[in-house]
């Protein structure tokens, strides 16, 4: 079989050999089938730098999307393929591709195009960035007539202060007119002693040169258990997880990169709440209950940024919703949000430089560490045992709590019934691998559907009660222009409608969340843990 | 996509030459180009080192894109492609004299579909005066007519001028130049002065008869990539500036 003309690498070994030039032996073999000229200045050759970028999550990797910076003298050009494949590129220039820049704000053009959906409203970060030069031999036939190039790659990967030399890539770029002879290059570079297939893209490559693989970053709940590990170890273990996702984002908050790292900070720190309040009593006694108190206080340092975030993350949304008043009306809401956004930022990133959080983090995870590496207690639940009683405890609690709810209840009774799902869903997501994934995505499915509607309810009573009181604060800061505060109204009135929508949804929703088919599912989940 | 065509009625004056040179001068700057060597000697597939040779020979390139889009070769230059010659090509004429078709205008139709991927196509055409002649000047946007600085050629440019004239609705504009020059030749500058002086559209800049150009038959290649500096080469460029559009383009590498 013919190998692919793309992506020969040398192996580690030989590419290591002193000062004798690894890519000869390749030289050599070609050299039997064809003359050999490598050519000084030929066109795609000579020193060469590119960054890889994608956000801090992996959003473009997770859609099989690779972005690449090529740095050049005068500005650059983003590169996005797919499978090595180009998909777009654009010039992009004055951009200095080792800071993060938000999607949004890249210059118009067919990249930006493909990946703003995808990555906004995340910053697209460096992950990589290889500097090395490109050759190029050209292959002739007898007539001394270029039939194909061999291109080497030989590239050194940095990131902070890691430098690593990577294997040289070889490709066979064929030649118009001239498949069959790039073929054969392909076969005898492939036979070639010390050549072998790249066992994956030049990214991969790099990124392992690193120490790093993409998705090595989630904001979602990854840690591994097992159904047979003690309770304690377990819950130890995943909080544990989620303490890296709190810290992970820690630099990405404080240099105010984009939203979503302050979003996964208070979102792994409210999944810690959780596990301590539905979860904590299988730790040793008193060790978590202290924790708990500093998480909400964490939690409540981060909440006005976050605010003010969502108002300013949705705002052009909410802008484009006017029907009676301008959205230039509202630019004087936005200045002041914006302003009120510095103030409470610079209060948030001295909350995380300080002491008190330093403390938390350091002495959480000493404790957590502890009891996770003291092994099996002398009595206690195992992991699914202990998944089994909650999850099943917590369900009950909702149903319970739901089929109570009225078309008379206070919006507090909704709430209510919110953060008990939310503890449910964070309940599920903990224990997630010692479930049948195929009844897990069925429950979780259920369940995110009431949730999207107590969201929408509750998130619009905040929104509205928020945007009363900063026109409270705009008319004391005397920063309220009429017309501003007449479109601010608007706003609170759709929001006031779209909230009761929600609430008359809510019956049917929670109806069929609760329906006999579904009360089956959780059972069936319940009953068979894989492991 | 822009259409250039190499022509004269007489053979020995400097067409394939100049198709070789420019051709490779408007892939330096960047323009996706495309010679399509017409002549059945194949002067121009040698130069490039591509065998004169299409599958089907000119029968299957007539038939259809599919057989033309295959026969095309990369040369060793970036972003220029070559159509080889084929000695059938030499019964051309025969092939191009279909009924159902406008015998005149197969050329022009077959190259429409590679608008998208050339932006400058040029014709080395084989001399003499026949359908295929005929259909390379409905093809072409640019006649380019090489002229040896003597009466008869003069006579020559006046008859195709006149012929080209004839053409009913879309006519290619004639762009004549000196080639093949002797500076030593009383005659050549004398002529070459006085038909600068009187007719528009012949060029200023004259190819010299150099030693160097012959040489392009040794090297295979076009002087302007294997002596870019030479008088040769620099008269080329020359040339090349004044027909391309973009003269900004043209740079002195």
């Amino acid at each position: 079989m013919t190998p692919d003309l793309q992506g020969f690498e040398l192996d580690a070994d030989i590419a290591d050999i002193g000062s004798h030039d690894p890519v000869s032996a390749v030289l050599d073999a070609l050299g039997q089938a064809f003359g050999v000229v490598t050519e000084p200045g030929a066109p795609g050759s000579g020193a060469r730098q590119h960054t890889w970028l994608d956000t801090f999550d992996w959003r473009l990797n997770r859609a099989g999307l690779v972005l690449e910076y090529e740095h050049k003298n005068r500005g650059g050009r983003l590169l996005l393929t797919r499978n090595e494949v180009l998909q777009a590129e654009q010039p992009v220039s004055g951009w200095r591709s080792g800071r993060p820049r938000l999607a949004e704000d890249l210059p118009a053009g067919p990249v930006r195009d493909q990946i703003l959906k995808l990555a906004s409203p995340r910053a697209l970060l460096p992950m990589a960035t290889a500097s090395g030069s490109l050759s190029v031999t050209r292959l002739l036939n007898a007539d001394g007539k270029t039939v194909a190039r061999l291109v080497v790659d030989r590239e050194t990967v940095t990131r902070a202060d890691q430098a690593v030399q990577l294997p040289p890539r070889m490709t066979i770029a064929e030649v118009r007119g001239y498949p069959g002879q790039a073929r054969r290059a392909a076969r005898l570079l492939a036979e070639t002693p010390g050549v072998s297939p790249a066992r994956q893209t030049a990214f991969l490559e790099a990124l392992h040169a690193l120490g790093r693989h993409p998705d090595d970053y989630s904001n979602g709940v990854t840690t591994e258990i097992t159904a047979q590990m003690p309770a304690s170890v377990a819950v130890a273990t995943l909080l544990l997880g989620l303490l890296d996702t709190v810290e992970q984002n820690v630099d990405g908050v404080l240099r105010d990169i984009d939203t979503e790292f302050l979003h996964d900070l208070r979102v792994a720190s409210r999944r810690t709440r959780s596990a301590i309040k539905l979860l904590g009593d299988v730790l040793p006694d008193g060790l978590a209950a202290p924790y708990a108190a500093e998480f909400k206080w964490l939690g409540d340092l981060t909440t006005p940024t976050r605010d003010l975030d969502v108002h300013l993350l949705g705002f052009d949304a909410m802008a484009a919703q006017l029907v009676a008043a301008s959205p230039a009306d509202l630019e004087p809401f936005r200045a002041f949000l914006a302003r009120r956004r510095t103030r409470e930022f610079r209060r948030l990133a001295a909350g995380l430089r300080s002491p008190r959080f330093r403390a938390l983090t350091d002495d959480w995870r000493k404790a957590l560490t502890e009891v996770r590496d003291a092994g099996r207690p002398r009595k206690g639940p195992t992991a699914d045992e202990l998944a089994v009683s909650r999850t099943g405890r917590m369900y009950r609690r909702v149903i319970a709590l739901g089929g109570a709810i009225t078309a008379d209840s206070a919006p507090e009774s909704l709430h209510n019934l919110r953060k008990r799902c939310k503890e449910l869903r964070y309940v599920l997501e903990f224990f997630a691998p010692l479930h049948d994934p195929v009844a897990y995505r069925k429950v979780v499915g259920d369940l995110k559907q009431l949730q999207d509607c107590l969201g929408e309810f509750q998130d619009d009573e905040v929104q509205r009660h928020e945007i009363g009181a900063l026109a409270d604060e705009m008319l004391a800061e005397h920063a309220a222009p009429a017309a501003t505060l007449l479109a601010m109204g608007e706003i609170a009135a759709n929001l006031a409608h779209s909230q009761a929508e929600a609430r008359a949804d809510f019956a049917q929703r929670f109806t069929r969340f609760a329906g006999p088919t579904e009360q089956q599912r959780v059972h069936d989940l319940l009953d068979r843990p894989v492991q | 996509m822009k259409i250039f065509a190499t022509y004269n009625i007489k053979g020995g004056v400097g067409k394939t030459t100049a198709a070789v040179n420019l051709s490779y001068l408007s892939a330096v700057d960047g323009y996706r180009t495309l010679l399509w060597d017409l002549d059945p000697q194949g002067a121009a597939s040698f130069l490039f080192r591509i065998k004169p040779r299409v599958k089907g020979g000119g029968k299957a390139l007539l038939r259809g894109t599919k057989a033309l889009d295959d026969a095309i070769k990369g040369t060793d230059f970036e972003h220029l492609d070559l159509l080889p010659a084929d000695f059938t090509y030499r019964n051309m004429d025969l092939l191009l004299d279909d009924k159902d078709k406008k015998p005149t205008r197969q050329i022009a139709q077959l190259l429409r579909p590679l608008a998208g991927e050339y932006d400058h196509v040029f014709l080395d055409c084989p001399p003499s005066i026949s359908l295929v002649s005929e259909n390379v000047m409905h093809a072409a946007d640019v006649l380019l007519v090489p002229l040896i600085p003597t009466t008869l050629s003069v006579r020559t440019l006046d008859q195709l001028t006149e012929f080209v004239a004839g053409f009913d609705g879309r006519q290619p504009e004639i762009l004549a130049f000196f080639s093949m020059v002797d500076r030593r030749k009383r005659l050549h500058q004398e002529i070459k002065e006085k038909l600068l002086a009187e007719r528009p559209g012949v060029a200023a800049t004259p190819i010299p008869a150099l030693s160097l150009i012959e040489r392009m038959s040794v090297e295979r290649a076009p002087v302007t990539a294997f002596a870019p500096r030479s008088q040769a080469a620099l008269a080329f460029r020359a040339l090349w500036a004044e027909i391309s559009d973009d003269k900004k383009t043209v740079t002195d590498e």
